[in-house]
């Protein structure tokens, strides 16, 4: 079993980017891997509660909360989220909220890290 | 006690998007990353500008005055100040028109690291040696 570190900074709505990282957490939990799962930027959005299921836009909640079920670490940049708005109550139940170092420390003993954004 | 090594590497240009802005605070982050880390343990942050990502480094920005945010020059003279070490491709600064003299720098501010241009034969050695590599 390798740990596998997975950051993403692109935004839920407007790029695929966050559903390939949700799907390359899912492969590599379903393949026996660890993860912990970083999402800062515009990527926060993705831990807002209330969030609408259409099926025209990205959806990747409920995932995150099998994820979560399945031992995995959501955590969310903290700064990041208070820039937009987003505050501690708004936060789905579960994930982490927490400084960029602790990015920095999952990646320093992670087997491979994945860092997926651009936008 | 291990040493893990992470390259930031910023391809982007500022203010377009908020890539490099994050680059540098994650990189800046390594300052209090003990906390979560064994003693002993050291985490070796470097920040890299390529591509378009050198014009982050024109010095004089306004993005404070302009847009009441701290620049990304100011980003890059807090990193100095927290050792971080910064590499420019030199190719792509000279593509872009850039020189050492558009560098913002921090000695007067008291750091003891500065952006250093170097080939980007050298930006690829730098990038060689690092554990991970985080593309922004």
């Amino acid at each position: 079993m390798s740990k596998l570190t997975i950051g993403c900074f692109s935004s839920l709505v407007g790029s695929m980017s966050l559903d390939f990282a949700v799907k390359l957490a899912e492969t590599a939990v379903e393949k026996g891997h660890q993860v912990d799962f970083w999402v800062s930027g515009n990527a926060t959005m993705v831990a807002k509660t209330n969030a609408k299921d259409f099926q025209d836009y990205s959806f990747v909640a409920g995932r995150l909360k099998d994820l979560m079920g399945k031992g995995v670490q959501v955590t969310v940049c903290e700064a990041c989220m208070e820039s937009r708005g987003y505050g501690k109550d708004d936060t789905v139940e579960g994930m982490n909220r927490k400084s960029m170092d602790w990015f920095l420390a999952s990646a320093f003993d992670a087997d491979r890290v994945f860092h997926i954004g651009g936008e | 006690m291990a040493t893990t090594k992470l390259g930031f590497i910023v391809q982007r240009p500022g203010y377009k998007s908020e890539n490099p802005k994050l680059a540098f605070t994650h990189a800046i982050s390594s300052q209090t990353v003990e906390i979560y880390l064994e003693d002993g343990d050291v985490l070796e942050p470097m920040v890299a500008l390529v591509g378009e990502g050198v014009l982050n480094l024109k010095s004089g920005q306004k993005g404070l005055e302009i847009y009441g945010l701290t620049s990304t020059e100011g980003h890059i003279v807090n990193a100095l100040l927290c050792d971080v070490k910064i590499r420019a491709c030199s190719e792509d600064m000279e593509r872009y028109g850039l020189t050492v003299a558009d560098v913002p720098d921090a000695e007067a501010m008291g750091a003891d690291e500065k952006v250093e241009m170097v080939s980007w034969d050298d930006i690829m050695k730098e990038m060689e040696s690092c554990d991970h590599l985080l593309f922004f």
